[in-house]
């Protein structure tokens, strides 16, 4: 929800000259993909986890479950502050809270489940994607899909509003891409309750603080 | 930490534990208001028809309609007009950020903490109709710096005759057109002239430069609009936008019927 209105950093490289045509756009998703890919996909999938394998679901021998909505609110928390660690820019951290804010809204009236009462009103989205698909019963590959897959859907359409690019050809670099989407959600859904991926990429927190100086821009990141 | 990250939520979410609720038709909403969360509260029971949490949150009126066609002159007459009676604010969707910001503070109609301006991502009918999230953002940032708001209006950026805001974003909608626009339109009609809570035609004081037949639109307005109200206005005459705060009052007094004014 809202992502209509946020470019992923593709409004501010078609300012300054690096997205052009749909081949540099492809280059651009791609990179994308496999930067701010692995992050949101690795936080989306833990986040599904830590709700999924901590609630009623939950029938292994011994389980409490007030101990594990304990350790639920806990992990969501963490998880949280992850994601902030992981994103050093102010422009891009407010972006990724209003777009989790977007889907908080959306997730608690379309899947109420306790696990949102968890979150603050605008949490980090990847979190707000992890929960989302945990009370709507998709597991965190799926999450982590939705993920990996909404960091390159969002510039691939806001380049096709500013460039005027065919439609079609942005479909088709899009699908084009699928098999790297499923990589890379494979990856950061293998283990959701072990280490975090930590890649980052300045140029695009550069491009986020760049952009949110801007006076003539049509979309919020 | 963004500035709005620790705002109460109070758009719908209120109403998960009754979502039926929110399936209820235009009309059945437009009788039965919405009620956000209490001001300060998250969680508050949806309270739709009890009559209680009538004030909870301030009333929302859209404004939509054509580029030129005169919303933000509207809205910063309105502003003047209501400003002494009411506690307001606005929302604008520019195509870029600030333009109609700017306009309003400019004409000192309202304080720079009063005015809220969101991007639309190329999309301004999308923003207020389809996916409404950056503008319940903004609703909901400004409800919560001025937590005593009666009165919020939410101004599209200029898009074309079927853009109409969604009644999950506000409760009522104005749709302004202009007689240079030619005096078709009306007849050409689409969701935004049919369908709005009030149709402004605006620049009357133009029409005969541009030979527009007032009598035409106005026929056909009422035409293709049933009962609902059309309201004929020059702002170069009537500064005041008399007619349509009269309207805007009138809403009030049906909608949040224990907001007094000021």
């Amino acid at each position: 929800m809202g992502g209509h209105a946020h470019s992923g950093g593709v409004e501010q490289a078609i300012c300054v000259g690096v997205v052009t045509d749909a081949a540099t756009l492809a280059d651009f998703l791609e990179r994308r993909l496999q930067t701010a890919g692995p992050i949101a996909a690795a936080l989306a999938a833990a986040a599904c986890h830590a709700v999924a394998g901590n609630t009623v679901g939950n029938s292994e021998p011994g389980y409490d479950p007030a101990d594990g909505a304990a350790a639920m609110a806990d992990r969501l928390g963490d998880l949280d502050t992850e994601a902030e660690a992981r994103t050093p820019s102010p422009a891009l951290r407010t972006a990724s809270r209003s777009l989790g804010r977007g889907l908080t809204r959306l997730g608690k009236r379309a899947w109420p489940h306790p696990a949102w009462a968890d979150l603050s009103a605008a949490p980090h989205h990847p979190i707000a994607i992890g929960v989302a698909a945990a009370a709507s019963g998709v597991k965190p590959i799926g999450a982590a899909h939705v993920a990996a897959y909404l960091t390159i859907s969002g510039p691939a359409t806001a380049a096709q509003r500013l460039l005027s690019l065919d439609p079609l050809t942005v479909a088709m670099i899009t699908a084009q891409l699928s098999a790297r989407v499923d990589a890379v959600a494979a990856r950061a859904a293998a283990d959701p309750s072990g280490p975090l991926s930590a890649v980052s990429d300045p140029w695009f927190d550069l491009l986020a603080e760049t952009h949110a100086s801007r006076g003539d821009r049509l979309f919020a990141s | 930490m963004p500035p709005d990250h620790n705002l109460n939520d109070s758009s719908g979410d209120a109403a998960v534990p009754h979502a039926h609720a929110q399936l209820a038709t235009n009309e059945v909403r437009r009788a039965v208001p919405r009620f956000g969360a209490p001001k300060g509260g998250s969680d508050a029971l949806y309270l739709a028809g009890s009559g209680e949490g009538e004030n909870r949150r301030p009333l929302r009126i859209g404004i939509g309609g054509p580029v030129g066609s005169g919303k933000t002159a509207l809205v910063a007459a309105l502003c003047k007009t209501l400003g002494a009676e009411y506690d307001l604010a606005v929302v604008t969707n520019d195509i870029y950020t600030t333009e109609d910001a700017d306009f309003l503070r400019r004409n000192a109609v309202l304080p720079d903490d009063r005015i809220e301006a969101v991007q639309t991502g190329c999309c301004p009918h999308t923003a207020i109709r389809d996916d409404i999230s950056a503008n319940l953002d903004a609703v909901e940032l400004l409800e919560s710096r001025h937590p005593g708001l009666d009165l919020l209006f939410v101004e599209s950026g200029g898009d074309n005759l079927t853009a109409t805001f969604s009644y999950g974003l506000v409760d009522a909608q104005v749709f302004v057109l202009d007689v240079a626009g030619g005096d078709k339109v009306p007849r050409k009609g689409g969701p935004g002239v049919t369908s709005a809570d009030l149709l402004v035609i605006n620049k009357t004081d133009l029409a005969s430069l541009v030979g527009a037949d007032l009598g035409v639109m106005e026929r056909d307005s009422a035409a293709v609009r049933g009962d609902r109200p059309t309201i004929l206005l020059s702002l170069r005459e009537d500064p005041s936008a008399a007619a349509v705060a009269a309207w805007v009052r009138d809403r009030l007094a049906q909608l949040r019927p224990s907001v007094v004014a000021m």
